[in-house]
């Protein structure tokens, strides 16, 4: 009974966990950067639903539409107004461009963390769910809203398989990740597949953190966590590998849900850290990484 | 080095001092207890750089150091009643030895990965101080029976005598051949590993002698506040602002990583007006320096210099 409680509520938090740590890896395969803002877009996707529902007065599906455009908007924001200017930099050396983007995205999502403590104060906030009500799954009553997300997030990773194995474009990131050298040297533009990375960031972590709003709820203190969380999954998965991340956003969400129910909410966090510091012990290139 | 004590840095720094040394005589006990915060704060900053600047690394866990002196320290102190100076001098040992476990496992790893680990130890300290909350004081803190001192002024110069002379040791240490060596492993490790010098043994010392002062410092700091409590010495916010001190200041300088941690203190103190948005502010500061001018304050003067 309890396994199964387990199954069941570890599938959703660790799937929304896949969808969040999907785009991240993907910016660092194709563009070797690695955003530290990204809890922070998240959370404004989340905060952006809410005030949409609850301050525009707005339906519950355009308040998700709009969560996901800002996420959008503010992904692009982060890719032209701080890591391209650092990328372009010709006064920072090649070799210190990944630590400054990381320091840069770091103040970039603090700013944005501020800003929403500012408008919107430091409240949890829960985004009204678009599904309502629990089933009886076996015995076990569980909210319809857990299956709404666990099924959206299989259904748009498998959306963004299509798109990056079947279409031109996705073609293109997907080589661009390979050997972004060998992509120039086929005539297209390194610049163009890193704005089209970027949008696909954006929808996927807008759609996390809407999600997640309905979910567990969001406050600007989540910014930290769930960029550490993003982080660590995919480094344990391997920078980069997008199946890697899928592996481990379900071992670490699984992880935590076990260590929840069976000893204490108290302790979630502590055996995936001890997990993660081993693996990075045994294995640094992560579980699929490339070296 | 011998023409470092005839250089303007030398001389700038000089005046800096004995100006700052007379403050007390002159200045309110609210400016002199901002201060000395702030050249503790600078400590860490320039912990940091000496493992940042010149051996490359990122390390996001300065507070893992910070946190394991500044509580070992405080709870020394609370459940033993053992002297307040045994107590800090064990804090920093404590450190060390913290430094040493960590640099173990993150030496084998680099870049996003060394960060990552560093990172991870930070959370890991976070969630032992909640979880042993006897031990600790848990979320509310730990309160520390005993000060060095309650006089305004002495604090402030206790605080400033320890930034300077760590100011001086961390300063030699990296212009030494060590810090050479450092620098170098930091630019190419390979390259610098193929002359012949032993990488991992210098990153090692470097991450000890910075775990040392880390861990010092937040020992002092901890006596100071009366109270150890996560959101002040291990918080990943306290070490994203030493991070911030130090690239602010000038990375690989050392001494702007001290001017760096002021710089913040003393703005988020005077932006307090702005109420929430001060953290904005700062932040947004720290984000243009690093776009416009990413050597940072005494990055760009040096440069200045250099070219005149």
């Amino acid at each position: 009974m309890l396994a199964l409680q387990i199954l069941i509520d570890g599938f959703a938090i660790s799937a929304l966990y896949a969808l969040g740590a999907t785009g991240f890896t993907l910016i660092f395969g194709v563009s070797g950067v690695l955003n530290l803002s990204h809890g922070a877009i998240m959370v404004a996707a989340a905060v952006a639903a809410w005030a949409a529902a609850s301050v525009l007065h707005l339906d519950i599906y355009t308040g998700a539409l709009f969560g996901v455009g800002v996420a959008l908007i503010v992904s692009f924001a982060t890719y032209f107004a701080v890591v391209k200017p650092i990328q372009n930099s010709t006064r920072i050396p090649n070799e210190e461009k990944e630590i400054f983007v990381l320091t840069g995205t770091l103040l970039w999502g603090i700013m944005i963390q501020e800003l929403i403590a500012y408008f919107f104060t430091n409240n949890a906030k829960t985004v009204l769910p678009i599904v309502e009500g629990v089933v009886d799954i076996f015995g076990n009553r569980t909210p319809r809203n857990n299956i709404f997300t666990a099924l959206v997030c299989c259904l748009v990773i498998g959306l963004l398989w299509l798109l990056v194995n079947r279409t031109r474009t996705g073609k293109a990131v997907l080589a661009a990740s390979m050997n972004p050298r060998g992509v120039t040297l086929l005539g297209l533009e390194l610049t163009q597949i890193y704005i089209v990375v970027w949008g696909i960031y954006g929808i996927l972590a807008g759609i996390a953190g809407v999600l997640l709003g309905m979910f567990l709820g969001v406050s600007s203190y989540s910014v930290g966590p769930l960029t550490a969380s993003a982080f660590s999954i995919v480094v344990l998965g391997g920078l980069g590998s997008v199946s890697g991340s899928l592996i481990a956003a379900f071992v670490v969400g699984y992880l935590e849900t076990i260590t929840a129910y069976m000893i204490s909410p108290a302790y979630r966090t502590i055996p995936a850290l001890l997990l993660l510091v081993f693996v990075m012990y045994i294995r640094p290139q992560g579980l699929l990484g490339r070296r | 080095m011998a023409n470092f004590f005839t250089s303007r840095l030398f001389f700038i720094s000089l005046v800096c001092v004995v100006v700052a040394a007379t403050l007390p005589f002159y200045v309110s006990g609210y400016i002199l207890g901002l201060l000395t915060v702030a050249f503790y704060f600078g400590v860490f900053a320039m912990a940091w750089d000496l493992l940042f600047g010149f051996a490359g690394e990122v390390n996001f866990g300065p507070t893992f150091l910070i946190g394991t002196g500044a509580y070992t320290a405080g709870i020394l102190n609370n459940q033993f009643g053992w002297s307040v100076y045994v107590c800090i001098l064990l804090g920093a040992v404590a450190s060390v030895v913290a430094g040493f476990v960590l640099a173990l496992p993150a030496l084998r790893v680099r870049g996003p990965y060394f960060g990552l680990t560093t990172l991870v130890a930070v959370l890991m300290l976070q969630n032992f101080v909640v979880v042993f909350a006897d031990l600790t004081g848990g979320e509310i803190g730990l309160t520390i029976p005993d000060v060095i001192t309650i006089n305004a002024g002495a604090n402030y110069w206790i605080a400033l005598g320890f930034m300077t002379i760590s100011a001086a040791i961390l300063y030699g240490l990296s212009q030494s051949p060590v810090g050479l060596v450092l620098q170098a492993s930091g630019q190419d490790p390979v390259q610098a590993g193929a002359l012949g010098f032993n990488i991992v043994k210098h990153k090692l010392a470097a991450f000890i002698v910075s775990a040392f002062f880390s861990g010092l410092s937040g020992a002092l700091l901890v006596f100071y506040f009366g109270t150890a409590s996560v959101g002040t010495v291990v918080d990943v916010a306290v070490g994203v602002n030493v991070i911030v001190s130090a690239v602010l200041g000038g990375r690989r300088t050392v001494l702007g990583a001290a001017l760096g941690a002021i710089f913040l203190i003393v703005a988020g103190e005077f932006l307090r007006p702005t109420g929430e948005l001060a953290t904005f502010i700062v932040s947004a500061v720290a984000l243009l320096v690093v776009l416009f001018f990413p050597g940072g304050f005494l990055g760009a003067a040096l440069s200045r210099e250099a070219r005149s």
